[in-house]
């Protein structure tokens, strides 16, 4: 084995791949191999380090480095400079953005250091095509451990003890899920892992999936035991190619190398693991459509009773279980439920990877311990809010969850106190908004999405849906009426009481919340006929100042509806009945002469 | 491919592979570690670094020292090149002159395990900003 002095990572993350990853990578190879350093420097295509936002990064190792939107052109000087001069390139380190200084070490970037990653622990850090890098970074070390104590019970009771709840989203005490399976006698189980991630700007599942696959494959097989499985099944969207081949690749490996197949460690035990397309519904991440959905149906949830556990697919036990979920549970086998139940608050242990998207500066992945707040999210490791602007709400949960305030800033996250202010946990999609995001037209984005999603089974939430999102559309086009807002709220009840799935169920989440929230802003677009925030189309006038109009013509020529008249040198007008209020003449105009009402 | 059949197997096969993620693993854990830089300018490399190098990573690894050795530039010690900085957790850095290969063992053995300093040691004569 080449005895490597540097190893260079770079992340082969879905983003940074469309950020020409690859390309580095074979740029760097070759440069090393055209200076004879390859047997000193390995270059390593890892999963996601979670800095989307200043990707693709480049970390060399042992000197932690991190480097920034580094291109392709940029591998020779880092080898010319760091690898073979070791002077640090300090145009690609990360700018501190207080001080603007150059911090290579990650561990003093405000992104990094409140985290703490359990779930993500070798995203960034091995080849996820590599089972040799898992296995030294004890890999399979928990499944072993659990197999020689041929314990299953002691096992759950671990589980049980560590408090690991569902991280799809609802919380459910996995160690019991486990147990409620366990108890059901059948010839044949099924361990099944939900891969089909489709909150809106949710990405935590694909990472683990691209960075990670083996703690996915060890942690199934873990529970499979527990539960009596032979069989694992990953439901996994169609969408995610780069997800589907690092997973395949590495259960070929596992099966390679005995740790996948017929009596695994020398033990009685057998299980393997086959992979099931989606073709990206929403309604499939809610189990029993899962079930549906891989048994070759429509993808329809049915009523529970009965529940998965005890007739699941092809009507035998199953348990299904989050992405995320699994990838907690070797972690916790190998340094005891003690240490995982030490992490976190009360009811909710260990930490929750988030997606954090919108308006924000770092926007990536991170996992933080539970209990942190949603101000040091936001503020310390996100790094505030993109432009200076003010922060207005922070959406999480998803098409199900809701919107949070300023006033719930400091609240500690975990499941309970996220439902407690009118949102919920979901699967960890997190998106900032700032002043210029109109709530009324948030509500209305995630209804179109509920509906486009919806899957008509159920009359409230086929139906109901629509009309809410009719309603929304009404508001924002300023015709509502106060009697709309009551409706809002009445029928939104309604469908929460009475939707079969949790689709349906959760929906009006994102109407409520804002109506709660920003009553103010709803009344605004309904009385006022306005929108504070300037987002609704039909709400907003452009004027010209005639004051400050020089007759220039330049909007007027630009203008594409012609909606814009005047003669030369003298002010212009707009003919509103005309304008289709695409802001071309405000970016046009040079004498700041155009504004919006 | 060989199939691991045993918690005793997995571990035989951990150890074997470890060194494949060692550095990376002790370059995250840097402040814990012995940290080893050796001058590798141009005169260093003429007075033979890369070997003083090889000898050091060589040597951590045979007495079983977690080390994070990296190379950096030129220390201005031209004089006694090869130089090697070695900073132990907690103690303030070393340099230390016209470390060969011999000398580089020795490093290992005698400062890095035993404590004890070896002749050759550079005054410390500058100040350093400590750069993030």
């Amino acid at each position: 084995m080449a005895n490597y002095k540097y190893h260079i990572l770079l992340c082969g993350g879905t983003g940074c791949t469309a950020s020409e990853s690859p390309k580095i990578k074979a740029n760097f190879e070759s440069i090393l191999a055209e200076k004879n350093l390859t047997d000193d420097v390995q270059v390593v295509a890892t999963g996601c380090f979670g800095f989307c936002e200043k990707g693709p990064i480049v970390k060399i190792l042992p000197d932690n480095t991190f480097y920034t939107q580094v291109k392709p052109e940029d591998c020779r000087e880092i080898v010319d400079e760091h690898i073979i001069k070791g002077r640090k390139v300090q145009r690609l380190l990360y700018e501190n953005p207080e001080d603007k200084a150059h911090i290579s070490d990650s561990k003093h970037m405000g992104f990094y250091k409140k985290q703490m990653r359990i779930a993500l622990r070798n995203c960034g850090f091995i080849d996820p095509e590599n089972i040799e890098e898992y296995i030294a970074r004890d890999g399979y070390k928990a499944l072993a451990t659990v197999l020689e104590q041929n314990d299953p019970m002691a096992t759950i009771d671990i589980m049980k003890k560590s408090g690991l709840r569902g991280r799809g989203g609802a919380g459910f005490p996995t160690g019991l899920k486990w147990e409620l399976c366990r108890k059901n006698e059948a010839d044949q189980k099924y361990m099944i892992c939900n891969a089909d991630e489709g909150d809106p700007g949710a990405f935590m599942d694909r990472s683990i999936l691209e960075g990670d696959p083996h703690t996915l494959i060890e942690a199934m097989a873990i529970g499979g035991f527990c539960i009596g499985a032979t069989k694992g099944l990953v439901y996994i969207r169609a969408e995610y190619p780069l997800a589907i081949h690092r997973l395949q690749v590495a259960i070929g490996q596992a099966r390679e190398y005995g740790l996948l197949g017929d009596n695994i460690f020398g033990t009685d035990f057998s299980f393997d693991i086959e992979l099931r397309y989606g073709a990206g519904a929403f309604v499939c991440g809610e189990e029993t459509a899962l079930i549906h959905s891989m048994e070759g149906k429509r993808g329809e949830p049915t009523f529970k009773p009965p529940f998965p556990a005890q007739e699941g697919y092809l009507k035998k036990p199953s348990n299904v279980n989050n992405v995320e979920t699994f990838a907690n549970v070797p972690v916790i086998i190998n340094k005891g439920w003690e240490w995982f139940s030490s992490i976190g608050t009360e009811k909710s242990k260990g930490t929750k990877v988030f997606a954090l998207a919108g308006q924000i500066n770092n926007v990536g992945l991170i996992e933080v311990p539970m209990g942190i707040t949603l101000r040091e999210v936001i503020y310390e490791i996100g790094g505030g809010i993109k432009g200076g602007k003010k922060f207005k709400a922070v959406q999480t949960g998803g098409p199900s969850g809701g919107c949070l305030t300023e006033k719930f800033l400091d609240t500690p996250i975990d499941y309970d106190n996220l439902i407690a202010a009118g949102s919920m946990m979901g699967s960890g999609g997190m998106i900032v908004m700032d002043e210029t995001s109109c709530m009324v037209s948030v509500a209305k984005f995630y209804l179109d999405f509920t509906v486009e999603e919806s899957c008509g089974k159920c009359t409230p939430c086929r139906i109901g849906n629509k009309r809410l999102y009719e309603l929304l559309d009404k508001i924002t086009k300023g015709q509502g009426t106060m009697d709309d807002l009551d409706q809002l709220r009445n029928l939104s009840r309604v469908i929460k009481d009475t939707a079969l799935c949790g689709l349906g169920q959760t929906s009006p989440n994102p109407v409520l919340s804002t109506i709660d929230n920003f009553w103010d802003e709803y009344v605004a677009h309904v009385k006022d006929k306005k929108c504070p925030a300037g987002q609704c189309k039909a709400l907003k006038q452009y004027v010209i100042d005639p004051e400050k109009c020089k007759g220039c013509t330049a909007c007027a020529r630009n203008c594409p509806v012609g909606a814009i008249k005047g003669t030369v040198k003298m002010p212009h007008e707009i003919n509103q009945e005309l304008c289709i209020k695409c802001g071309t003449c405000i970016e046009k105009c040079k004498f700041n002469a155009i504004s919006i009402i | 491919m060989e199939k691991i059949k045993s918690l005793a197997d997995l571990k035989k096969k951990r150890e074997q592979l470890q060194s494949m993620v060692g550095l990376r693993e002790n370059g995250d854990n840097a402040e814990n570690l012995v940290q080893i830089k050796v001058a590798m300018a141009t005169c260093g490399i003429a007075s033979g670094a890369k070997q003083t190098m090889e000898a050091i990573i060589e040597e951590c690894k045979n007495q079983n020292v977690q080390a994070v050795v990296t190379q950096t530039g030129c220390m201005g010690y031209c004089y006694a090149e090869p130089t090697v900085e070695v900073k132990k957790p907690g103690n303030d850095p070393i340099v230390f002159g016209h470390v060969d290969v011999q000398k580089a063992k020795d490093l290992v053995n005698k400062y890095i395990l035993s404590n004890e300093i070896l002749e050759g040691v550079i005054p410390v004569n500058y100040e350093k900003i400590e750069t993030k």
